[in-house]
């Protein structure tokens, strides 16, 4: 899957040669011409980003400025006081008017300042499960000896996303972007913008970067419901009574198919509802996650299926073996083996 | 989300409002100052409490009571007073509504606008300080509440806003002087722009000046060319008033306005005048000015009183001669001679019967004005700043009766005395003397030194002045008036060098006085002629050749603030000697693709560097053996360092 086509469809939306345009657009840039120019400059520089593993130096060449609504506010508030001290010929409105004026182009340069030479790195990604929300943290590093204040990161075309932190100086600060993860697999950032306003709101100046992470979406688990298959080779769950090391090793909800001698006949009047005494044998106790159990669903299902019987063995603390078509992962038990059956899963092509 | 700034940022809004707001509580209605401090406090004790916000209906309300308030107070909602009460007020309500972050900017904006209409007002030298502080404490303010999240601190945000004002003063400095000046008022200007009416008034009612005598207000400021006239020639023609109503003089109608015909006599006298705006239509000039040398949009009317089309609302500088020997008017006609002699019907009886006697004696003329000073000379009268309350035969209570008063006593009654035996007399009210600044060489001439006199009419030879104050006080004409009196005593201390307290005030008043002086005429007078004046010493003669060397002082500046803002946010530059050397080493090494890694010391790259290049191992080796030395062991050899030197240099394959 290439990540750029949503982007490549978004710019071939609006090309820079068409001859005939639609009436819509025609309209948009009357009366939004700011709004279109920006989107025009957006879309070109995005186009251009690389995606680079970091750290992204932010140099004086990729950072834009433009003044924001409130910096076109502020000019005509000038205007408006440059014209009441020409009407009165008060030189102190004058003098105010063109000290405000000057704040304003020292502005620009602050606000530049602000954000340039910052660097770029990717932090820690955890994986998540598809419906859930992705963080990618960023790290911005500073190495200048003054802080840098109010930067934000935020996607493109989505204003409201932004997350904003201060970064000291000679230190590093750490943002967290989030995502919808929707589908398995891995979800790569993207580009997204890092922008400041800072000192006075006037000016917007931000920079594009892509950096080279991506999260780990592992299939949504799917609802509790179908047990996981009998495992093949000897000594069972429900076996009991069976010669060999056995340690009891809890209570769970009788199911159907267990034997009514291995109900914990104790437990009754309390729970109310039969339980059955687990016991765990560490030797022969293995559980087989297969592919081909599942013959009804079709490939995404089966591989919620398999992810819900993942965790609810990892939860069971048993041991347990992953088989797919062309994968096969010996049975285990662990975090670590829990991160490779599930990355096998999230992973998978059919 | 009720407010969209944390609450130290809300607190810190109100302060700086307040110290906005401030000067205009002493300009503004009672009811409103009343009104913008209360919601002030209510709005710090909302952020503090947590109460609600008013809710819409209420806020509609307000805004119409507002208006309403406006409206019934200076009966206008435009005008520079109206507007400014009206902007003070919406700003106030606009606290009741501050949810997003458009209602923060919206309320910054609107403070630095108010920061303008002070200077409507008042544009005296303090207001720079003024205008300094309120800018750094706004910016401040408004870089705090571009910040989500937690407060800066108030050091953070004022040293950013005092360093923002401060690179932005050299460019205010810049384009002051060079930014074109248009003349005169673009749209016209509303009746009450400007300062308020001061000074003289178009009437003259028995105490009219002595309430002037307590203002140690400026009325104008006097540079004389060569040789100052002395005191007793230094009167400042004003209004002229011949209509008389028993108690108050006015100007009656002359008929055709045109100037006398006078003759100039003697040695031409030159000066400039800086007048202070009065609201009036008057210029003042020394007794009497040439016609040929009147400034622009001026004339002079039938009373030889220099009138200007536009009153004056703000300070004006005009050059001006004069000649204090003339012969004006001559000839009067029937009916002006009628208009001078003219008295009410009936009041002041006894006036007019001690009048009618020295006529019966045959005085005229001369003589009649000679017998009317005497009798002040030889009655008991008084020169006195408190003169008694007069009642409707003011005349006569004051000659026989109290016979205590100021100068518009003596000059009225003296000019009914006149008019009663049958001699053209009117009333002139002005100016006498003024203050000597030793400083600036130039005389200020203050509220305090307001005065009437008369004039007598003299078949052949015109007009003549008559001040009959000059009989019963003439230290009042020759030293001015009580203010100049004490001025001058402190002067000869101050210059004898005594350190009494009064010599000490008067060097310090003198000094803050042409301060005032220099800053009215350079910098608050700095219009189209002065622009063009001054900038002509630099060769900038028109309009776009300013807009030229605008533009380039401009980008001059803005790139050093640039440059100096690029260098603050680039990496400290590196000091030490090795390190620099040891960075310049690995920039070689960064040709062949080698990078040192984050967590990566120097030793262990070094060994990487060599083994992927082994042809730069001896070189290599080098660099790190004396690197390591330097930077770690602490040796500090300048042999030493060359050793690093020569062997980064040799880093190449």
């Amino acid at each position: 899957m290439n990540e750029r086509e949503p982007l490549k469809a978004a710019a071939a939306k609006h090309p820079a040669s068409s001859l005939s345009r639609p009436p819509t657009q025609f309209f948009k840039i009357i009366l939004h011409p700011l709004a279109t120019a920006q989107a025009r400059i957006d879309a070109w520089v995005m186009a251009r980003v690389k995606r680079q593993p970091g750290p992204i130096a932010v140099s004086r060449h990729r950072v834009y400025i433009v003044p924001t609504r409130y910096g076109y506010g502020f000019a005509v508030m000038l205007l408006v006081m440059l014209l009441g001290a020409m009407n009165y010929s008060n030189s102190m409105a004058f003098a105010l008017t063109f000290l405000l004026a000057g704040l304003g182009l020292v502005c620009m340069h602050h606000t530049h300042a602000n954000l340039v030479n910052v660097q770029l790195r990717s932090g820690r990604v955890r994986p998540v499960f598809a419906g859930e929300i992705a963080h990618f943290e960023v790290l911005i590093d500073n190495p200048a000896a003054k802080p840098r204040w109010s930067l934000g990161l935020s996607w493109p075309k989505q204003p409201l996303s932004e997350i904003s932190g201060d970064v000291p100086a000679l230190s590093y600060a750490s943002l967290t972007i989030t995502q919808p993860a929707k589908r398995r697999g891995w979800l790569p950032a993207g580009v997204f913008s890092v922008a400041t306003e800072f000192p006075l709101g006037l000016f917007h100046a931000w920079t594009w970067a892509e950096l080279d992470i991506a999260c780990l979406v592992y299939p949504r688990p799917a609802a509790a419901g179908i047990a996981p298959p009998a495992s093949s080779g000897s000594g069972g769950l429900a076996s009991g009574g069976k010669a060999g090391q056995e340690e009891f090793a809890g209570l769970r909800n009788y199911q159907r198919g267990d034997s009514a001698r291995s109900i914990n006949w104790k437990s009754l009047p309390k729970q109310r509802q039969p339980m059955v005494k687990q016991f765990t044998e560490t030797l022969e106790q293995e559980l087989w996650l297969d592919w081909s159990a599942l013959p009804q669903l079709d490939a995404e299902a089966r591989l919620s299926q398999l992810t819900r019987w993942v965790l609810d063995a990892e939860a069971d603390g048993r041991n347990y073996g992953l088989r797919l078509p062309g994968l096969r992962l010996a049975p285990a038990h662990g975090e670590n083996h829990q991160y490779e059956c599930l990355k096998a899963l999230a992973l998978f092509e059919a | 989300m009720i407010d969209y700034l944390p609450q130290a940022t809300l607190l810190r809004l109100l302060a700086v409002l307040a110290l906005v707001l401030v000067p205009h509580f002493l300009r503004l209605p009672v009811w409103e100052t009343a009104a913008v401090l209360s919601v002030g406090v209510w709005r710090a004790l909302a952020a503090l409490r947590q109460w609600r916000m008013p809710p819409t209906a209420l806020k509609v309300a307000l805004t119409f009571g507002a208006f309403a308030g406006v409206y019934a107070s200076y009966g206008n909602i435009a005008g520079q007073n109206a507007g400014v009460a009206l902007l003070t007020i919406m700003l106030a309500l606009k606290l009741t509504e501050m949810k997003a972050r458009r209602d923060v900017m919206v309320v910054v904006f609107l403070m630095y606008f108010i920061l303008v209409t002070h200077f409507l007002f008042s544009q005296e030298i303090w207001t720079i300080a003024y205008l300094l502080i309120s800018a750094v404490a706004i910016t401040a303010l408004l870089a705090e509440s571009n910040h989500p999240g937690i407060a800066l601190s108030p050091k953070i945000t004022l040293r950013l806003g005092a360093i923002m004002i401060a690179q932005a003063l050299p460019l205010m400095l810049l384009i002051f002087v060079l930014f074109p000046r248009i003349p005169g008022p673009l749209w016209g200007l509303p009746a009450d722009a400007g300062a308020a009416r001061s000074g003289l008034s178009d009437s003259m009612s028995p105490g009219d000046i002595a309430s002037l005598s307590q203002s140690d207000e400026v009325a104008l400021r006097v540079t004389f060319d060569g040789e100052p006239p002395p005191p007793r020639a230094r009167y400042w023609r004003g209004p002229v008033f011949d209509f008389f109503d028993g108690r108050t003089w006015r100007e009656g109608f002359r008929g055709r306005d045109e100037p006398p015909p006078t003759e100039l006599l003697g040695e031409p006298i030159r000066y400039q005048v800086t007048l202070e705006p009065n609201r009036t239509p008057w210029l003042f000039a020394l007794d009497l000015p040439a016609l040929a040398s009147l400034p622009e949009n001026s004339r002079i009317n039938v009373a030889y009183q220099i009138i200007v089309r536009k009153p004056v609302i703000e300070r004006m500088q005009y050059s001006m001669t004069s000649h204090t020997r003339y012969r004006m008017q001559p000839e009067l006609t029937e009916w002006l001679r009628n208009a001078y002699l003219r008295l009410p019907k009936n009041g002041n009886d006894k006036t007019r019967a001690l009048a009618q006697q020295w006529r019966a004696e045959g005085l005229a003329g001369e003589a009649l004005v000679q017998r009317a000073l005497q009798n002040f000379r030889n009655e008991p009268f008084f020169y006195t700043l408190e003169p008694p309350m007069l009642g409707r035969d003011s005349v006569d209570e004051f000659l026989f009766e109290t016979r205590r008063g100021f100068c518009e006593h003596y000059a009225s009654s003296f000019t009914v005395l006149m008019r009663a035996a049958g001699l053209p007399a009117r009333v002139v009210t002005g100016y006498q003397g003024g203050e000597r600044n030793e400083f600036g060489d130039y005389f200020v001439v203050r509220q305090s030194d307001a005065h009437a006199w008369s004039e007598i009419w003299i078949e052949g030879r015109g007009w003549i002045r008559v001040d009959p104050t000059a009989a019963v006080a003439p230290e009042r004409i020759e030293r001015g008036s009580a203010r100049t009196l004490g001025a001058l005593d402190a002067a000869a201390d101050a210059m004898s060098r005594s350190w009494n307290w009064s010599s000490i005030k008067y060097r310090l008043e003198a000094r803050w006085d042409f301060v005032n002086a220099v800053w009215n005429d350079w910098v608050l007078g700095f219009g189209p002629e002065k622009q063009q004046e001054f900038l002509a010493r630099f060769g900038i003669r028109e309009w776009r050749d300013m807009i030229l060397a605008l533009t380039v002082g401009i980008v001059a500046m803005l790139s050093l603030v640039g440059l100096w803002a690029l260098r603050r946010s680039s990496p400290p530059p590196v000091r030490d000697r090795a390190l620099k050397l040891w960075l310049r080493a690995q920039r070689r090494v960064r040709r062949y693709g080698l990078e040192p890694r984050p967590a990566e010391g120097p030793r262990d790259f070094a060994e990487r560097v060599i083994a992927a290049q082994p042809a730069l191992a001896a070189p290599m080796r080098r660099v790190l053996h004396a690197y390591l030395k330097l930077r770690y062991l602490g040796a500090s050899a300048p042999e030493l360092e060359r050793q690093l030197g020569r062997a980064v240099r040799a880093l190449r394959i």
